[in-house]
């Protein structure tokens, strides 16, 4: 019986040696360890032995048992590792595979200008405020101290509906008017966004229909220096921290004084490229104190109130940051264009 | 504007670089756009060397040694050519014979040594100059050549030979003094700068007004040359001779006459000649030359009547000169030879036999200074021999009106719709007259005449160094205030002592642009920022209270949208907000109610096809759909932006914020991978709409068949929370489709009304905590009618099973004939779900009875077997 039970487990170590897969691993556990398994018959028969042999052979059926118990977890075990060496040394990606095509959306190049606009100027306590686009003459001239037949109309070509006195807004400094009379006279600081229009023939530089950012800052202490402040560091958070900003005199007539900001151009460092036309600046806005006309417009006495305002086309900036030739593209709503941002 | 720095010279000593000058004026708001330079040396920029040019920069200059002043002895003919001549030329160092084409030295071919040289502009070997024979600025160096078998080395140079003007048809005559052998750079160099003239700074649209500037800006003193406005009257006395009538006084306030008689018309010195070239001008002859130079200088527009034609309409007797508006239906034909019907506001110059000029725009054709030409068929035979001058001043405004009405520019309208001081009409006057006396000879009568009904009150402005401190941020002592102001020729009186001074500057009679108290102490305080310098002027943050902050509901409605839409695949376009109504008639099928409402129009469109404020959005997406509906098979876009509905008369058009959304073309893009590439349906566009609307969390949104003009009747729906309808959206209608160049796949829009939408968003909503228990999942499929809401079982299911009732998925819609016709089988995955308790297979299978038996009894929906 001794003898039988070695064989036994020679012969199911040898199958086991030879099982190469897991699925072999299963059909050897049901031959040698299942029910009908020699082993388990030699268990079956203990009954019919004597007292004598019954504790010798049981000792060794259990020491059988549990030594192919062992060697099975080994063999897997082995099996296992042999499956992960195998795996790790053979699958291979080929992973210049394009990945599978993301449907991705994307903000239009004017709206992602507009938000960086934005949220420089909330940082500083700047406010949107928003007005309409289609405007009377009143709050788009008048009220902003550009009176019938100025010279200074010259320097907006207006739109005109076919009611008189309505035209489309040249510029957002309506709104100026707009808010100063809601907010006086509480101090202001409110940026205003939105479509402005120009009668103007479209070319590579210049288009009917444009953003435009305009600011105002009113209060008791406001300064020419704190309006060149507040746009050198928007012009830096914009455009780099090292950029260099130059203010130079002007003409709006709802400024006074007014002032062109040229930021050094932040494609050649200032040394000159066809961007800034060789001169090193870029211009950017416009600015100035606010015109005591203006002030007084919007309800605010000049005696005791300052303020500054400024105006800038996110278009031009955007395309100064993305080297956009031609203005067009804006509102072409090409794809090719607007996929790039 | 173009100046020529030599003429600035005339008024104020430079010595800054030409470059420098153009930056310090450009930051002082007289912009130089470009400097051009004419002989003077350009600034070079040495390598490494990593300043820019702060301006634009073209031109020639002329080298020292090489370009010089020389003197033609003797005109001589060419021994092989006729159309050519040669030169005996003394350049100062030798004598040269120098080969040219020049016609205009012909007439002195063969006459011998010339009793008086004339003075050209010679260029010897090796110098470099423009080719005069290629069109543009060609720039040549001249080699050592055999012309027609005569050796050619240098050349007497053409004014476009030297970049002064595009002139080739014959070479510069200097004037008979320039010194023979000076180096035409040292004679004549110049360098042009072009200056943009703001409205606010029309007092600088002329030299005086820019040497003015120099020189405050650098300190030097600003000169006029001795007798600059004066000139020996030794003529019998004007009075008597002329007279004047002023109809409207604030339409001319001043108007003044000056006579010269006995001139002799003939061509301008060059150096004048020069000047007017550089400065765009073109010379005529003295007279009309000096009118001209004058404008320029001291930016008085003149007019030179011919004062014996004036005399003779006047039929021998003094002419009177009349200014008055224009008649119903007069007429005049101006000097560019139109002839213009005139408006009731136009102001004339007239005499007694009528109209004459259009006050300070231009010219009638009549009464103009003429210069008899030999052999030239003319009205007249005889050159003019005396000249009334006017100087006067006009309404700029209503200059301006004039200009806009007969579409007629000038460069004296161009000064006269800016605004000229009346002052300068008598000093513009004097030193015409000087000029002419000098340049045309003849004698001036004594005096002027002078109506002067309007002078303007020259405001005084009241100012503190505290006023500067409060407006720049920066601290002037009185005394730098007054320094700046007067620089500019303000007159200061200053009483009290610092700090609380205060100055009172008059502000000097060649400007109008400062105003009267508070608004001319801004401008005031503009003038003293210009000249103290931008740059100097401290930055400084905001210190000042803030604000009230507040929300902008509106706009962070719309920028949430724009993410939520982003997030979800969508491209943001922004389109025209003009168009045309055809363009937008096309959004609606044939058949269908047309869009009747009344558009804002424009008076003055550009285009034909964009004359009216857009109507509808959805226009707008599909107009960018079939742009590229042949470059992207899948195009999914959305825009967010303003319609335009006009108003009652008089009133401003209603501006309405949209949404619109559009999509069509494969559900994916195809790759190398198997990929779902079937074309998107009605439902792609629910979806995306559904989850930006759960993004704002608006509340009770329903979705009902919907009709609509755009869309498949069919296949549109509306969106509704709670009773609000909100939007429409659904499968293009097949014949709008065909009304725009789209494919066959179908086309999904939505039209949205933001307002309406963010009415029924909710910024605040409840969060509910995570389930601590497990749900208990289970399938349900029910049968009901084939045209039953899917979304009624829902709703039934949700009402039936309450708070345990956690998500209703429907997984499958089915249809056989075992389920019989007109019926649909509707499987839902459902979760049960309590929050305090893992429900047992008792709880939920009350439920389900619960919800069987209200699905059976509100739908006569049944158990699927």
């Amino acid at each position: 019986m001794l003898n039988q039970l070695d064989q036994i487990e020679q012969a199911a170590r040898a199958a086991l040696d030879a099982a190469q897969e897991e699925v072999a691993l299963e059909q050897w556990r049901i031959t040698h360890l299942g029910r009908s398994a020699p082993l388990m018959q030699v268990f079956d028969a203990m009954g019919k032995l004597s007292k004598e042999e019954r504790p010798l052979i049981g000792r060794r059926a259990n020491e059988v048992k549990r030594a192919l118990e062992a060697a099975l977890a080994e063999r897997s075990e082995a099996l296992a590792q042999a499956a992960l060496r195998r795996s790790l040394d053979n699958e291979r990606l080929d992973v210049s595979l394009p990945g599978r095509p993301a449907l991705r959306g994307r903000l239009h190049p004017a709206t992602q200008t507009l938000r960086r606009v934005y949220a420089v100027f909330a940082e500083m306590g700047f406010q949107i405020y928003r007005s309409r686009e289609v405007e009377s003459d009143e709050y788009n001239f008048e009220l902003l101290n550009i009176p019938a037949h100025h010279p200074a109309r010259d320097m907006w070509d207006t739109f005109h509906t076919t009611q008189p006195g309505v035209l489309l807004r040249t510029h957002t400094s309506p709104g100026q008017i707009y808010v100063m009379r809601e907010m006086a006279p509480q101090p202001i600081r409110v940026i205003l966004p939105g479509m402005c229009f120009r009668y103007e023939q479209v070319s590579a530089r210049k288009e009917t229909q444009f953003n435009q950012v305009e600011g105002l800052a009113v209060g008791h202490h406001i300064t020419f220096g704190d309006l060149k402040g507040t746009l050198s560091d928007f012009a830096r958070r914009m455009f780099g921290e090292k950029v260099h900003t130059r203010f130079r005199a002007s003409h709006f007539p709802f400024t006074e004084p007014s002032a062109e900001m040229d930021v050094e151009c932040f494609l050649c460092g200032g040394s000159g490229c066809g961007v800034c036309s060789g001169t090193g600046w870029l211009e950017i806005l416009g600015c100035g104190m606010v015109h005591p006309t203006v002030l007084r417009n919007g309800g605010y006495d000049p005696e005791h109130f300052t303020g500054f305002a400024f105006g800038m086309g996110p278009e031009r900036i955007a395309m100064l940051r993305y080297g956009i030739q031609d203005i067009r593209y804006f509102w072409a709503n090409d794809l090719r264009f607007l996929e790039q941002f | 504007m173009k100046v020529p720095i030599s003429w600035l010279k005339d008024f104020v000593t430079i010595t800054l670089p030409v470059d420098e000058l153009a930056r310090r004026l450009t930051m002082a708001g007289l912009e130089v756009e470009e400097i051009q330079y004419v002989g003077l040396p350009m600034p070079q920029r040495a390598s490494g060397d990593q300043s820019p040019h702060d301006t634009k920069i073209s031109g020639l200059a002329w080298e020292a040694d090489k370009i010089v002043v020389g003197a033609v002895l003797e005109v001589m003919p060419h021994p092989n050519a006729d159309r050519l001549v040669l030169c005996r030329l003394d350049d100062g160092l030798q004598i040269h014979t120098v080969l040219t084409g020049a016609p205009n030295l012909f007439p002195f071919k063969g006459q011998g040594p010339l009793p008086a040289p004339i003075k050209v502009a010679y260029a010897r070997e090796g110098a470099q100059i423009y080719d005069g024979h290629q069109p543009g600025q060609v720039l040549v160096t001249l080699k050592r050549a055999k012309i027609r078998g005569v050796d050619s080395y240098s050349m007497a140079c053409s004014e476009k030979e030297l970049g002064i003007s595009e002139e080739h048809e014959g070479i510069i005559f200097l004037d008979a003094d320039a010194p023979t052998g000076m180096s035409l750079v040292e004679y004549m160099g110049d360098a042009v700068l072009n200056i943009a003239i703001t409205p606010n700074i029309a007092r600088d649209a002329n030299m005086l007004g820019v040497a003015r500037e120099v020189a405050a800006l650098t300190g030097a003193p600003l000169r006029l040359p001795p007798d600059f406005y004066n000139v020996k009257a030794e003529g019998a006395p004007i009075a008597g001779r002329a007279a004047i009538q002023i109809q409207d006084a604030p339409l001319n306030p001043r108007f003044v006459l000056g006579l010269i008689e006995d001139i002799q018309i003939q061509p301008s010195p060059y150096w004048m000649q020069r000047r007017l070239k550089l400065s765009g001008m073109r010379p005529i002859n003295n007279i009309v030359d000096i009118t001209n130079y004058v404008m320029l200088e001291v930016g008085e527009p003149l007019h030179a009547f011919d004062y014996d034609v004036l005399k003779q309409r006047a039929g021998g007797k003094a002419p009177t000169i009349l200014t008055r508006t224009a008649q119903p239906g007069e007429r005049l034909t101006t000097l560019d030879g139109v002839d213009r019907p005139l408006d009731d506001f136009t102001v004339l110059v007239c005499d007694t036999a009528g109209a004459l000029s259009i006050a300070g725009v231009m010219g009638g054709a009549e009464s103009e200074v003429f210069e008899a030409q030999p052999g030239q068929e003319a009205a007249r035979s005889t050159s003019t021999r005396s000249i009334l001058l006017e100087g006067a001043a006009w309404n700029f405004i209503n200059i301006r009106k004039t200009v806009a009405s007969q579409r007629l520019q000038s460069e004296a309208a161009y000064r006269f719709s800016r605004g000229v001081h009346p002052a300068m009409a008598e000093r513009g006057v004097r030193r015409a007259l000087a000029l002419m006396h000098a340049l045309a000879g003849g004698m001036v009568a004594q005096g002027l005449i002078d109506e002067y009904p309007l002078p303007p009150a020259d405001p005084i402005v009241e100012l503190q160094a505290h006023d500067v401190k409060r407006l720049l941020g920066i601290r002037l002592s009185t005394e730098e205030i007054v320094t700046i102001l007067q620089a500019l020729e303000f007159t200061c009186q200053v009483s009290g002592e610092e700090p609380q001074a205060i100055i009172q500057a008059a502000c000097p009679d060649h400007r109008l642009d400062i105003g009267e108290g508070l608004i001319g102490k801004a401008d005031l305080l503009e003038e003293i920022a210009r000249i103290y310098g931008y740059d100097r002027i401290p930055e400084t943050r905001l210190a000042d209270t803030l604000p009230p902050q507040r929300n902008n509901p509106a706009l962070e409605g719309e920028e949430r949208l724009r993410d939520l839409l982003v997030e979800a695949g969508m491209q943001e376009i922004v389109s025209y907000r003009l168009t045309s109504p055809e363009r937008e008639a096309r959004r609606l099928a044939p058949g269908q109610p047309v869009d009747d409402m009344p558009y804002a129009r424009l008076a003055n469109p550009i285009a034909s096809d964009r004359n009216v404020l857009r109507h509808s959005l959805l226009s707008s997406v599909l107009e960018a759909a079939e742009r590229n509906a042949r470059l992207r098979e899948r195009i999914a876009l959305f825009e967010i932006g303003p319609v335009f509905l006009a108003g009652e008369e008089g009133s401003l058009p209603d501006e309405t914020p949209r949404l619109a959304v559009l999509l069509t073309g494969p559900r994916s893009l195809p790759g190398w991978q198997p990929a779902d590439t079937t074309p998107m349906d009605f439902f792609d566009l629910k979806g995306i709409l559904a989850a930006a609307l759960e993004g704002l969390h608006v509340a009770e949104v329903r979705y009902e068949p919907y009709q609509h003009p755009s869309f498949h009747p069919g296949k549109c729906a509306r969106i509704l929370s709670g009773e609000q309808q909100i939007g429409v959206f659904g499968e293009l209608h097949p014949q709008v489709r065909q009304q725009y160049d789209l494919p066959a796949a179908p086309v999904l829009a939505a039209d949205v009304n933001l307002a309406a939408l963010f009415a029924c968003a909710h910024e605040r909503y409840e969060a509910s905590p995570v389930p601590a228990f497990p749900p208990v999942l289970e399938d349900l499929a029910v049968v009901v009618d084939e045209d039953l809401p899917a979304e009624r079982v829902a709703e039934v299911i949700r009402a039936a099973g309450g708070k345990i009732i956690t998500s209703v998925r429907l997984f499958d819609i089915y249809r056989s004939e075992q389920i019989g016709a007109g019926k649909k089988s509707l499987a839902y995955n459902l979760a049960y779900q309590a929050p305090d308790k893992t429900l047992s297979d008792k709880d939920v299978a009350g439920m389900r009875t619960r919800i069987l038996r209200r699905l059976e009894q509100e739908l006569g929906a049944r158990l699927r077997g």
